[in-house]
């Protein structure tokens, strides 16, 4: 795990608020370390995807969130569980789509080394409705790492898939976005110890009450251990 | 088949009241006096027939890429839509009926009235599909674009504009089906030839045969037009035929 990082985006929760989304946080911090994946684990509705939507610029900042080091010309990918692969477009299309719709030149050359990572080359030419939803899941992978982003946004990307299936997913994630900022939103502990560098915990010290980012500090390098560990500070939140 | 089959038992269940009501043919011919007169002569059906389907093709071309530009107008532009909203729905609260005499007298009694006619039937049902295909997307891939930082037109051809393309076949379909319609009326107020200029003709000289004959014309031509546009719609859509 890298150590000196700079950290490039502090998203800073200053009040509880009030309304929608600002009540459902209480004070607390995120700081996102540029080359990491940082990691916000927590049950479901604790506003993973809040804080997630907030950092990519597809919710307005709430009145008191701060973001720092965010520039609005900072490039974002956003990738969720459900893809939304396009139906009309083949594997090879929908991976490149991005750049098609800026209207940049196609760099094939990428483009199929890409997707031969990704192990989706013999595939390249079917569409959606021929593949199955590992293969779609890789695709809207490909698809995002082809976007070169300065920030990859994934939301729950593997929630919806067979246990296999999502241990590839994850070790493929692991790979290919070394190096890169990632800030990645789960629920499965074990999920997060294996992809983060940094962990927070996004819980409710309260049922109902505002929620609270918390670092997550294990005491244990073994990962079941630090994942049991996880899942004992989610229950217990 | 199907189609065959149901021709075959609407004309055997025809004949068959004919038949048991001893029906006169100036009130309702047979199908087999039908026949007759369409076989006896060709030349007058395929004539007329032609002139009708020429009104039609053109008032579907026309419709279709008017109530296309219109629907991406108003699905694009607000302001556009809070103007010629109230105008497109005012056009269909008037009967095609109602200003068909005043489209002769300022069109004539060519093509151009009785496309014009046509072209005011399909025009609200394709602009009314388009916007509602257009709006149909959700919120996914508007976002995805924004952070893709694509450019307007590109989405709108690679994205937008196969989404819609469903909603956008219905109104298709309905323009296919209804076109027929406001060609018809338009011979029926004023025209020189035409399938509804010889039902008329036909009509006032209480021969029933040709009506029906020319009906049977029409019948045809706008249940071929339909299927042409069906299988162009599920062409274009060739994804939802893989699953």
């Amino acid at each position: 795990m890298a150590t000196a990082h700079r950290h490039i985006i502090t998203l800073t929760i200053t009040a509880p608020g009030s309304g929608y989304p600002a009540g459902l946080f209480a004070p607390s911090q995120l700081r996102v370390a540029s080359g990491q994946t940082t990691v916000l684990v927590g049950t479901s509705g604790s506003g993973k995807s809040t804080v997630l939507r907030v950092l990519a610029g597809l919710q307005e900042v709430p009145e008191n969130f701060t973001v720092d080091g965010l520039p609005a010309d900072c490039k974002r990918a956003y990738m969720t569980q459900d893809v939304r692969l396009l139906a009309w477009f083949t594997v090879e299309r929908n991976a490149g789509i991005g750049g098609r719709l800026r209207g940049e030149p196609e760099d094939p050359e990428r483009l199929s080394r890409t997707l031969e990572q990704l192990g989706l080359h013999r595939d390249a030419h079917k569409y959606p409705g021929q593949i199955s939803g590992g293969m779609a899941q890789r695709t809207a992978l490909a698809r995002t790492l082809l976007e070169s982003a300065d920030l990859n946004l994934l939301d729950e990307p593997f929630a919806a898939l067979d246990a296999i299936t999502r241990r590839n997913m994850q070790d493929l994630v692991k790979q290919h976005f070394d190096g890169k900022t990632v800030v990645m939103v789960t629920h499965d502990p074990m999920e997060a110890v294996r992809l983060g560098d940094a962990i927070y915990v996004l819980a409710q010290s309260e049922p109902g009450g505002p929620a609270t980012l918390t670092p997550f500090n294990a005491a244990s390098d073994d990962a079941p251990a630090r994942a049991e560990q996880l899942y004992k500070a989610l229950q217990s939140s | 088949m199907r189609a065959l089959i149901t021709f075959a038992g609407l004309c055997l269940f025809w004949q068959g009241l004919v038949s048991a009501f001893d029906m006169p043919h100036y009130i309702l011919p047979g199908p087999g006096a039908v026949f007759q007169t369409l076989v006896s002569s060709p030349g007058l059906f395929l004539k007329h027939g032609l002139i009708t389907a020429t009104e039609i093709v053109l008032a579907l071309i026309i419709g279709l890429a008017a109530g296309f530009g219109t629907g991406v107008l108003v699905w694009q532009s607000a302001p556009a839509e809070r103007w010629l909203w109230p105008l497109l729905l005012a056009s269909q609260a008037v009967p095609v009926f109602a200003i068909a005499p005043l489209l002769v007298i300022w069109l004539g009694y060519g093509l151009a009235s009785k496309v014009t006619m046509a072209v005011l039937i399909v025009f609200f049902p394709v602009t009314v599909a388009v916007v509602e295909g257009l709006r149909r997307i959700g919120p996914y891939w508007p976002e995805q674009a924004k952070l893709m930082r694509a450019k307007p037109w590109p989405f709108f051809w690679q994205v937008q504009l196969p989404a819609s393309l469903s909603t956008i076949g219905v109104g298709a379909r309905i323009a296919a089906a209804t076109a027929p319609i406001g060609a018809v009326v338009g011979e029926w107020v004023g025209a020189s030839g035409g399938l509804g200029y010889l039902m008329l003709h036909a009509n006032a000289r209480m021969q029933i045969p040709s009506v029906f004959a020319a009906l049977f014309c029409l019948l045809v031509f706008t249940l071929s037009l339909y299927a042409l546009v069906n299988l162009t719609t599920r062409k274009l859509l060739f994804w939802t035929e893989e699953r």
